[in-house]
């Protein structure tokens, strides 16, 4: 056959460094996505810190008020879409296609492309504290703070650069795992058997699909703005603020739903597989689900209670945001009825998982606290918003992530993450996260605005400010203990057999670290749980043992390495970084990416000679 | 005990259904034969310490909320901010109610069915409709209960009572509050006021609200929750307060850097004070005496402070009816009778004024008077000890 | 390919939305009704839709195995996609150099943006005035909005173009058949898409922006 392609050998790397930059094997780049996350992810809570130092007591002046302003627009934005939304990513990339029965996701190039777009956009967004400061106008940006009038530096350029690329491996993924659970489930694997994590990634996907445009014009206008002179956000030239309000919250809405319905998912795992029971409800609970993810889109102005768009909006929004309670509260209470009769198993996972429940309440409590449009009023804007989210963020997404990470780490690295170190470390954070975040209900309630960087002496915060700042430190405590005892672990820690949970989805039928092919015979699906079904109808010597044969893997025809989708990604950098500041090295990251697309285009999935034999 | 499975939800219904039933009922009747005695009472203790906590969280919330703080939400002086707390309390005891069933039921659950050496498979029960259709209409009455409440006050709080009162026109700038009354004797001309509130005690009265740059909101905690203040979009609310007193307001939609330092005070008074105050507010400002206030009053206009800060209250309205752009900084005229300075961040003493006027930045970073004032940013034209002296003498003597 | 377009309409739809948050706002003209050519703007859109049954045609004509009548109508799809972007190049033109000319004596009937040129302008003893004044992205909202969401689109059909020639010149070097159609029926889909958003576009700004009433 012909080749346009350029004349670059494939890349062969078996393992090493280049390995791991070409790899188009899903485990991997789930992998690589789980391991940055979650450094990007301490970093955030770095910058917390600073924060709750800063806030620890009254008239401090530990960093200035412009700096604090970056941090916590960097801590939002840092643990938003560089923290919780990459590690969901991980677990998607990692197990969707071992849950669904496949080899790989449907685009194993395009994924790899997703991975080294984030980290694109990662770097670019961690590069503005140094280089001229960090963007200081909230995560949420409001106009028209961040036009250029009144935020002239670079950082809110870095900002929004680094979303749009984000954004970028954000709608590449999410298309990428949509087609995959629709077209590459296992045969018998009908929609409503599918694991309730795959299902809640395939709606999670598909808000994503449907929400990061809206945020990506509203940032390419800002840009426009920024750049070339519009006038989208310029007040003087007529412009609504309240305009980037309606599409930053039309997106961020769902956003919050792509934040937890992943950890819903990893929780309805979880739950039966330590409760030795089907998750109670299955059909409600993907209802629920699907239902969440609808009315998502239809509460977004309860953001906005305090702009003024008249009481009737805000009675409606009041209305449809209550109403999601409806479908959150039917999934706990699903979880319940699963543990109901159950033998519960408390190994950490299960910890993480029931921990998460019991968080995720009190979160959804204070939701609908203030969705209540006229009571939010005064609690808008003020500490007991913040912990609210942090009840939710924290307490629920960190949690269930934290309790997936424990529940998948043996088919991940095939040895147990430590037990005993778990159990305490779940004890720590758990305590430590109500030390800090709940204290902050009655700051709020005492009329704390949030986003202040210091606060006169005698208003009443002194306390509660210093109890936070307290349980921070326990936070840290337990993460660092996690940290080290995840690294201890991956190197040494006690071996695990294919199955260690008992577990019910068929990503446990497989050897762990699973082989690079995952199943050396596509299974045939009968039920839901099959895996546990298949175990109880036969010998326990099916069970599958650690390091698996990997004989049969030889003809296994996979696609191969490229170099790719990593070039196209500078490109990308490259070029994010010259619009900023000059349009010749944007056309140099521009000519990057281009070379890296038409490349990629021209190279066929796997080399003719070597897929020969097929 | 291998479990089978069906999605047949009528035979299900039938297998399991009863089984959950009766359990379920046997709970329900804490009936011992059903249930083995020794997990009947770790049942009991448990549910006995899961109240002792909550009533413990639920003691420290109440504490929690001292209603002597300046901006604490539960020492209300006024109806807006009564009817928010009111509806408040209504969700938060629905919100407690909720918290203690689900929560202890989780925990419950949890420890009863912890598993115990020597378990087999549990029974694989997939799911009991009656249950699942009773848990989805549960939490939407609560919700309906709180739905009505929040409706009824959301409207009750967006229409002014008395419309026709007196109307202040609040106008944001980063970092601080314009405030223009209307003049009591001409229609056409406004008072101009900054970072300072009066309200005469139990009137309506409504705010229009305004912004110049950014977004800011408007927020007295014990008078009434905020309203944005949005640049090209006017936002009105209502006050009231029963009270007379002093009372803290501040910025709480995110401005910029000096946001924390945003705030203002409401004064409340009588209303034969109230007039006298506004009447006070309408006069000429003081003509310089001593040496020292006439050198800092032509000081005022050398150094370019009168290009921001007018020293006349009175503002006309445009022919069409509508508010005339004021200049960027506050209103001088009578700022030695306001009771804080630097939008309430200095207490009003002459340290604060000079530490004002010497280094504006050190006060409120960013701001613009520390960023483009001459005096500022031109070091050939900066300030001498003298020259701060007689300012400090002039402004002190704008009461 | 659906949940692309899926996602692409969310693109447009916002576009959109932010055009008609913004509709009739501007602080200072050129305003619609002043740049607007329906006459010219409804030739190229009847040329867009043309391009749409040419595509049509062409993959009808490749499942029925006629290569060469495929190629005929492919070609012709591309081409008025081409004519298309040609003539929205030559509007942007026009626009970015709006042309007024105004008598001052007897000024006749003018819009609201020719009323204020008219007062700026004919000052005393100014007979006729001629200038140009232009509509960029920067001059009002819009000119931004207009430009942002036009030129979106013109991207797409710029995209839409290359796509095609790129299937036509494949057919040309290694061959086309029924049954290794490249996925014509994606990138048809894709044209079709592109076509039907601009039919709103067409109704939404410029119909919408001239016709009073709306």
């Amino acid at each position: 056959m012909t080749t346009l392609a350029l004349p670059l050998p494939r890349p062969t790397h078996p393992t090493g460094i280049w390995s791991w930059i070409t790899t188009i094997d899903h485990k991997r780049i789930g992998i690589l996505y789980g391991v940055t996350a979650f450094i990007l992810f301490l970093t955030g809570g770095v910058e917390a810190l600073l924060m709750r130092v800063q806030l620890a007591a009254p008239e401090q002046d530990i960093v200035s008020a412009e700096v604090f302003n970056q941090l916590f627009t960097m801590h939002g934005t840092t643990m938003i879409f560089l923290a919780i939304m990459p590690l969901g990513a991980a677990f998607f990339n990692f197990v969707i296609p071992l849950q669904i029965g496949a080899r790989d996701v449907a685009f194993p190039r395009l994924n790899a492309f997703s991975y080294w777009t984030f980290l694109a956009g990662a770097i670019m967004l961690k590069l503005s504290w140094f280089l001229g400061g960090a963007p200081n106008a909230g995560w949420f940006g409001y106009a028209p703070l961040t036009g250029e009038a009144y935020n002239p530096g670079h950082g809110i350029d870095f900002w929004m650069m680094s979303l749009q690329i984000l954004g970028i491996a954000s709608l590449a993924a999410a298309f990428n795992f949509i087609v995959t659970i629709i077209n590459m489930r296992a045969p018998g694997m009908t929609l409503m058997r599918m694991p309730l994590f795959t299902w809640m990634t395939l709606v999670t996907s598909i808000l994503l699909v449907l929400a990061f445009p809206v945020i990506t014009v509203a940032l390419i206008e800002l840009m426009f703005d920024r750049f070339y002179g519009t006038n989208f956000f310029v007040t003087q030239a007529g412009a609504s603020p309240v305009l980037w309000q309606h599409l930053f919250w039309v997106f961020g809405h769902p956003e919050v739903y792509i934040l937890i319905l992943p950890a819903l998912g990893i929780v309805s795992e979880i739950i039966p597989t330590f409760s030795k029971k089907p998750l109670f409800g299955y059909p409600v609970v993907v209802l629920s689900g699907v239902i969440i993810g609808f009315l998502g889109w239809m509460v977004w102005s309860h953001h906005m209670f305090t702009v003024g768009l008249g009481p009737v909006a805000n009675s409606v929004f009041a209305a449809t945001t209550m109403a999601i309670a409806v479908p959150t509260g039917v999934k706990i209470f699903n979880y319940m009825g699963t543990m109901w009769g159950g033998s519960i198993d408390f190994k950490t996972p299960m910890l993480y998982a029931i921990g998460f429940v019991f968080l995720f309440i009190i979160g959804g409590l204070s939701g609908v606290m203030h969705s209540s449009a006229a009571s939010d009023a005064q609690q808008q804007d003020t500490y007991f918003i913040i912990a609210h989210i942090h009840y939710v963020l924290f307490g629920g997404s960190i949690m269930a992530l934290l309790g997936g990470i424990y529940y998948w780490f043996p088919k991940i690295t095939g040895r147990f993450l430590d037990e005993k170190m778990g159990q305490i470390t779940f004890w720590i954070i758990f305590i430590g996260m109500n030390i800090t975040f709940f204290p902050m209900h009655f700051l709020g309630l005492d009329g704390m605005p949030r986003r202040i960087n210091t606060y006169p002496d005698g208003m009443g915060w002194d306390l509660w400010n210093a109890v936070a700042t307290a349980g921070v430190v326990f936070l840290f405590v337990g993460l660092a203990m996690f940290t080290v005892s995840a690294i201890r672990s991956w190197r040494n820690g006690k071996r695990a057999s294919g199955d260690p949970w008992d577990g019910r989805t068929l990503e446990w039928s497989i050897a762990s670290p699973p082989p690079e092919y995952n199943f050396e015979e596509i299974p045939t699906v009968h039920d839901r749980d099959d895996w546990w079904s298949t175990k109880r109808r036969r010998a326990p010597a099916a069970v599958p043992v650690a390091g698996g044969s990997g004989e049969n893997g030889h003809d296994i025809h996979l696609p191969q390495p490229s170099y790719w989708p990593a070039v196209v990604s500078i490109g990308l950098l490259v070029g994010g970084y010259g619009l900023i500041f000059n349009v010749a090295v944007a056309a140099i990251g521009g000519a990057i990416a281009m070379i890296g697309i038409y490349a990629w285009s021209f190279e066929p999935v796997n080399e003719p000679d070597d897929g020969a034999a097929h | 005990m291998n479990a089978r499975r069906s999605n047949d939800a009528l035979h299900l219904d039938r297998e399991i259904g009863p089984l959950v039933d009766s359990v379920v009922e046997a709970v329900e009747r804490n009936d011992r034969e059903a249930i083995p005695p020794q997990v009947n009472t770790r049942k009991r203790g448990s549910l006995r310490l899961a109240g002792v906590v909550l009533l413990g969280l639920v003691a420290v919330v109440m504490s929690a909320c001292y209603p002597d703080h300046p901006q604490s939400t539960f020492d209300i002086a006024g109806p807006v901010a009564r009817s928010q707390l009111t509806l408040f309390y209504w969700i938060f005891w629905a919100a407690v109610f909720v918290f203690v069933t689900v929560g202890g039921a989780l925990i419950y659950v949890a420890i009863r069915f912890r598993r115990r050496p020597g378990d087999g498979d549990p029974v694989q029960t997939h799911g009991h409709t009656k249950l699942e259709i009773a848990w989805t209409i549960a939490p939407a009455l609560i919700l309906v209960v709180v739905a009505i409440p929040t409706i009824l006050t959301v409207f009750d709080n967006a229409n002014s009572p008395d419309p026709d009162g007196l109307t202040v026109e609040a106008t944001a700038h980063q970092w601080w509050f314009e405030f223009r009354y209307p003049h009591p004797t001409n229609e056409n001309e406004q008072i101009v006021f900054a970072n300072e509130l009066h309200l005469p005690v139990n009137k309506v009265v409504n705010v229009n609200l305004h912004s110049e740059d950014v977004i800011h909101s408007f927020w007295i905690p014990k008078i009434a929750g905020k309203v944005d203040m949005v640049p090209n979009n006017d936002n009105n609310m209502w006050i009231q307060s029963e009270q007379l007193g002093e009372f803290y307001g501040q910025c709480a939609e995110f401005c910029g850097e000096s946001h924390s330092k945003m705030k203002f005070r409401v004064i409340v008074e009588s209303q034969e004070d109230f007039d006298q105050w506004l009447l006070a507010q309408a006069a000429p400002a003081v003509e310089p005496v001593t040496p020292l206030q006439v050198k800092g009053s032509e000081l005022f206009r050398s150094a370019g402070c009168s290009g921001c800060h007018a020293t006349s209250a009175i503002m006309n309205l445009a022919p069409d009816g509508s508010q005339l752009k004021g200049r960027r900084g506050p209103n001088l005229t009578h700022v030695a009778s306001r009771g804080r300075l630097g939008a309430g961040e200095l207490p009003q003493n002459p340290e604060s004024f000079r530490l004002w006027v010497s280094d504006p930045g050190s006060v409120k970073p960013g701001n613009i008077m520390a960023t483009e004032g001459k005096p500022y940013v031109d070091p050939d034209s900066a300030l001498s000890e003298q020259d701060v002296s007689a300012l400090v003498a002039y402004l002190r003597s704008l009461k | 390919m659906w949940v692309f377009l899926g996602s692409d309409c969310m693109f447009f739809g916002t576009l959109i939305a932010t055009y008609l948050v913004y509709k009739n706002k501007s602080i200072v003209g050129p305003y619609p009704i002043d740049v607007f050519d329906i006459p010219t703007t409804s030739v190229s859109t009847f040329v867009l839709l043309m391009s749409s049954m040419s595509m049509v045609l062409s993959y009808a004509a490749l499942r029925r195995g006629r290569i060469k009548a495929f190629r005929i109508w492919l070609a012709s799809t591309a081409i008025m996609g081409a004519t298309f972007l040609a003539f929205q190049v030559f509007e942007f033109r026009e626009f970015a150099v709006h042309h007024v000319e105004i008598d001052c004596v007897e000024p006749g009937k003018l819009t609201e943006f020719e009323t204020d040129i008219f007062n700026e302008f004919c000052t005393e003893g100014v007979e006729h005035y001629e200038g140009s004044h232009g509509l960029t992205p920067a001059t009002n909202l819009f000119g931004t909005t207009f430009f942002t969401l036009t030129g979106f689109h013109g991207a797409h059909v710029t995209l839409g173009v290359i796509w095609l020639l790129g299937v036509l010149l494949y057919s040309f070097k290694w061959g086309i058949t029924p049954d290794r159609d490249l996925d014509l029926d994606l990138a048809a889909l894709y044209w079709h898409f592109v076509d039907i958003v601009w039919i709103i576009i067409f109704t939404v700004v410029y119909l919408f922006g001239v016709f009073e009433g709306f």
